[in-house]
């Protein structure tokens, strides 16, 4: 096996080999079973045939059905137990964006820092990744962590890690998405805290990912509308994430990454009741990595006052 | 064998009809025919081509793969070999292999008819399939597809530069040879079954097509319309899946698995057949819990239907949904498990024969029982979040298809050799072929699960070199498997020529195939037939030991 | 009318003949209703996502044109259904007048949608550079629109060539002998049918009071 790098590693581990464990004993059973049948049973040899009463037949065979059938509940319940509990992703974990593209990975932290291919994460912090993609679909796999994550465009898609060993580990990209699928592949850096205390003050700053928003959100013409000031009836977004909100069509959205996302790309789609669709799309505007830098940006906006 | 005046019989040589291999000899007697053992031969060679051209493309990924460098072949290149691998073996090879060629010659004779109920439409799906292959064909020859065989929107809509559109076309087009089969196959089991071959005396390689047609019949037409719908957005434009206009990625995905896990069973529930009319025959028993036998089957192809989405489990679908398909998958597993028991529990107190076809026979059920146990490992999501998109899978479905399938339909192809050739091969030359092709299959795949679980992603042309150890090692394997597949083409070629003539029944077999010539005139029986038993009655029903002893007496080892 | 048919290979039963070809197509109709059940999920994946944007694009569709296509096709079942009948009993000439009503009445199907393309085209209803609304659900809504008529269209093009044929059958005399056939055809008409019946209401009554 890999290196078993993260909290999810072991876990996962256990439920293999449990399996591994169980499959030789079902391949020995049949491979015996079939191998003494061969010899004892070949043609000439002097061992005992007959008919098998029915009621032989029949109770065999429900009881190989039944015992297969709770072993596959059984395992079926094993696996379900674990996913259910191991795939929560905690509430304090670090935010890291997670931007692919044909064929390379950019990652930007919350704090503003940008990498390409290449992620520096501190031991023992639960990280949250929050991915989408440009073009084709890709996949955010980590063997040493034992997560994989399609990555879509038009979307966001998360998962989560807890590293525990420091070092580097492969990242591939495990989604067929083209001619250099193959050279679409970085490294996690996994740094003790204080390593990754210096790594983080080292890097240029440009501002955090929030501060990039506010310059973006005015940059691109949104505060002209949503901003304090404006005339144009359009809904102040302060303190608006993670809020439910109504909908034009009937029903309640979530506002989380996913929606904000959507309403920047296609405005008309979900508006929330008591307003018009006057909003043009930004598609081709706001590349994704500015999408991100806004929704970071009102994440932080406090209902009943502004930044 | 043939003790039972009832079930046919050879009537005196010389007033009888050519064989159906006699009736015309020049092309267009065979390419006009509507005979459905002529029409089995003209897939058979057609499927031979595209074995080989998937095996070609097989032979280079290998090549590739020996070095960590993309040495061999550049990126776009090895993106089309293994493209062209899977588009040419499942539609091309897999699907059509063991139903279209052992299928379209066995089954009208297993249940006693003449011919299946639509001969013309019959003939027809082989042209459409060869118009099929043909688009697809040209597809790779003007350049070739990038897209995997699973055509993955929006790469295949939006992004890639090849030629998807012939090769979707092709696919498509070949889709509708697969459902005039499958209706074919159908209606001739429902209509044209011989007086009392009631449905609990089908034998279960019939069992085995009625339930495969079912399948092809409900899901290609899914397959057709998801390809259709991204021929509509590459060529036309309009916005399907597309996520700029609000469409999702996703649809895609769950359409072409509605299609392409049933399609699994398409490949394998064949190969259940085969496998039980060689065991029970080389075994001299009956089978162990026919009616099981025949549940199971059926209840493949229906929860078939309900656990694609296991092949989405990381792709963003709900958990919810994810929850639900892997319990399916689990479920879908305890018919699977059970025959492989049957099979097992058929060998009790038989009279095992080691002939070729047996030892395939018995290959086939080793390497289905570790195809389906990984299958346990995907089934579960949290292993198969890890484990998905590796080699792993790779393996894993290779098991399932290649080492079973593949060994099911050169079983099958060496147990009715004698009957559609009329001709003998050579059993010890058979035998190494059998033993080869089972080692040189391990040898190939086996590491491919260890690396797999090590974390090496498929479709990857240029690797850690890490995982150098377990590639060199499949590439050597799969010398061996290329020879285990090479191998039969030169002694059975040899036996059209030069082998010895085949008696009627040479294996002295029960099924009604067997109660006619080698090979079958054109009618298939010199008269009508009558059953009046259930299949395999290799054994007297209610003997004692010694009486099954004597049964068996006349039998040579 | 069993006394009238001809046993062919493979068959040895008159009974079992007869089914064989209604059976055959009513196996093919079951494929038939899965491929159209795949663009079906599109159109209620993109209408749930879609919401209001959706709506306001299927507004854009002729329910005129549709409508008297409903009609059209409708008529076209029931004359179908009476040849079918008829040919059963042995009454030739309702039986040509009737095909060859059928036949007129899907040609005046795909004269009518043609018109109603030239329409959709001028109003720069084809998604794509150029369109109405520009990316979004609506572009969604034109998108089913296009496959889903232009499949169907060519549904009702082979029906035509089938009801042809069967016309043919019928000049030459032996249209008796084919009753099955007939019987086929009609299935496959009334299917052709149906689905436009649920293509109607989800391509023009989207978004109308």
């Amino acid at each position: 096996m890999m290196p078993e790098a993260s909290t999810l590693a072991p876990r996962i581990d256990h439920l293999f080999f449990a399996l591994v464990g169980l499959s030789l004993v079902i391949v020995l059973l049949v491979g015996c079973l079939v191998a003494g049948f061969a010899v004892r049973y070949r043609r000439g040899s002097k061992a005992q045939r007959g008919q098998l009463p029915k009621w032989i037949t029949r109770d065999v065979e429900l009881g190989w059905t039944a015992a297969t059938f709770f072993v596959a509940i059984f395992i079926f319940w094993f696996a379900a137990s674990m996913q259910t509990s191991e795939f929560e992703i905690p509430n304090n974990a670090m935010e890291i964006h997670v931007v692919a593209k044909q064929w390379m990975w950019k990652l930007e932290h919350a704090d503003g820092q940008r990498e390409i291919n290449t992620l520096h994460v501190p031991v023992g912090v639960p990280v949250r990744l929050v991915m989408t993609s440009q073009d084709a679909i890709h996949s955010f796999f980590v063997p040493a962590f034992r997560i994989k994550q399609d990555v879509l465009p038009g979307r966001y898609t998360e998962t989560w890690f807890q590293a525990t060993k420091p070092g580097t580990y492969h990242l591939f990209c495990a989604e067929y998405c083209g001619t250099d699928h193959s050279q679409m592949t970085g490294g996690i850096v996994v740094m003790p805290p204080a390593a990754f205390a210096r790594w983080s003050e080292g890097a240029a700053a440009q501002g955090t990912l929030a501060a990039q928003g506010a310059v973006l959100f005015r940059q691109l013409g949104c505060s002209g509308c949503h901003g304090k000031s404006a005339r144009v009836r359009a809904p102040s977004l302060a303190g608006l994430y993670g809020t439910r909100q109504p909908m034009a069509g009937g029903g309640f959205r979530q506002v989380d990454e996913e929606y904000l996302h959507d309403s920047i790309e296609q405005p008309q789609k979900d508006i929330v009741a008591g307003y018009t669709p006057v909003m043009p799309s930004y598609q081709g505007i706001a590349s994704e990595g500015d999408i991100i830098r806004i929704i970071a940006y009102l994440k932080t906006l406090k209902a009943g006052g502004r930044q | 064998m043939n003790s039972d005046p009832t079930r046919g019989g050879i009537p005196e040589r010389g007033a009888e009809p050519p064989s159906y291999l006699r009736e015309g000899t020049t092309v267009r007697s065979w390419l006009t025919t509507t005979d459905h053992k002529r029409i089995g031969i003209l897939y058979a060679l057609a499927i031979t081509f595209f074995f080989a051209l998937g095996a070609v493309a097989a032979a280079l990924i290998r090549a590739e793969l020996v070095t960590p460098s993309g040495d061999f072949l550049t990126n776009d290149e090895y993106n089309q070999a293994f493209t062209l691998h899977g588009i040419v073996m499942v539609w091309f090879f897999l699907v059509p292999s063991i139903p279209a060629t052992l299928g379209n010659f066995l089954l009208p004779m297993m249940i006693g008819a003449k011919d299946v109920a639509f001969p013309r439409l019959n003939l027809m799906s082989w042209y459409v399939f060869m118009a099929g292959g043909l688009l697809a064909l040209f597809a790779i020859l003007a350049g070739g597809v990038d897209t995997g065989w699973t055509f993955y929107t929006p790469f295949s809509t939006l992004y890639s530069n090849s030629h998807v559109l012939l090769a979707a076309l092709g696919v498509f087009v070949v889709g509708f040879s697969s459902i005039a089969t499958g209706v074919n196959f159908i209606a001739t089991v429902h209509l044209l079954r011989a007086r009392g071959m009631t449905w609990m005396r089908l034998p279960l390689f019939v069992w085995a097509m009625y339930t495969t047609s079912l399948v092809m019949v409900l899901a290609t037409p899914v397959l057709a319309m998801s390809l259709l719908l991204v021929v509509a957005e590459r060529a036309f434009g309009l916005p399907i899946f597309d996520p700029r206009s609000g469409g999702d990625p996703l649809l895609f995905q769950h359409l072409f698995w509605f299609y392409s896990h049933p399609a699994v069973y398409i490949m394998v529930l064949p190969a259940f057949g085969v496998v039980s009319e060689i065991i029970t025959c080389e075994a001299r028993r009956r089978i162990f819990g026919y009616q099981f036998m025949v549940y199971a089957m059926v209840v493949i192809a229906v929860i078939g239907f309900m656990v694609w989405g296991h092949h989405m489990f990381v792709s963003g679908q709900s958990a919810f949904a994810s929850m639900v398909f892997s319990f399916l998958s689990f479920v879908i597993a305890v018919p699977s498990a059970i025959k492989v028991f049957n099979w097992t529990g058929t060998l009790y107190r038989g009279q095992i024969r080691f002939s070729a076809p047996m030892l395939y026979a018995l290959g086939f059920i080793g390497l289905f029982t570790i195809g389906g146990l990984t299958g346990l490992f995907l089934a579960s999501v949290p292993l198969d979040v890890h484990l998905t998109d590796t080699y792993f899978v790779v393996a894993h479905f290779h098991y399932i298809m290649v080492g079973g399938s593949v060994s099911a339909f050169f079983g099958g192809l060496h147990f009715w050799w004698p009957k559609i050739t009329g001709r003998l091969y050579s059993e010890r030359l058979a035998q190494f072929a059998a033993i080869s092709m089972f080692f040189g299959f391990n040898f190939t795949f086996f590491p491919q699960f260890i690396m797999g679980t090590m974390g090496m992603p498929r479709r990857y042309h240029d690797y850690p070199p890490e995982f150098q150890p377990w590639h060199v090692m499949s590439s050597v394997g799969a010398l061996v498997l290329g020879f285990g597949y090479l191998w039969p083409i030169f002694y059975l070629g040899w036996s059209l020529f030069r082998g010895e003539r085949a008696p009627a029944n040479p294996h002295g077999a029960t099924g009604l195939e067997w109660q006619t010539r080698s090979p079958p005139p054109k009618d298939n029986f010199d008269r009508l037939l009558v059953v009046d038993q259930e299949p395999y009655l290799y054994h007297p029903k209610e003997s004692t030991p010694d009486e099954v002893e004597q049964a068996h007496a006349k039998q040579k080892p | 009318m069993a006394e009238d048919l001809v046993l062919h290979e493979p068959f040895e039963e008159a009974a079992r003949q007869r089914i064989a070809v209604p059976f055959g197509v009513w196996s093919f109709l079951a494929t038939e209703c899965l491929f159209f059940g795949g663009i079906l999920l599109f159109y209620a994946y993109a209408r749930w996502h879609g919401g209001e944007a959706f709506t306001q694009g299927a507004k854009e569709a002729a329910v005129w044109y549709g409508t008297i296509n409903t009609a059209v096709l409708m008529t076209s079942s029931l004359t179908m259904a009476i040849a079918e009948r008829a040919t059963k009993g042995g009454f030739r000439v309702v039986a040509r007048w009737m095909l060859g009503g059928t036949l007129m009445l899907g040609l005046s199907f795909l004269v009518i949608k043609g018109f109603e393309y030239r329409k959709d085209v001028h109003e720069h209803l084809i998604p794509g550079p150029g369109f109405k609304f520009g990316q979004g659900p609506a572009a969604q809504f034109w998108a089913f629109y296009w496959t889903a008529t232009v499949t169907h269209a060519i549904h009702v093009t082979i029906g035509l060539g089938i009801i042809a044929r069967l016309l043919w059958i019928e000049r030459r005399g032996d249209l008796l002998l084919h009753a099955t056939s007939a019987q086929g055809g009609a299935l496959y008409w009334h299917l052709v049918d149906i689905v436009w019946v649920v293509l109607y209401p989800l391509l023009y009554l989207v978004g109308r009071p």
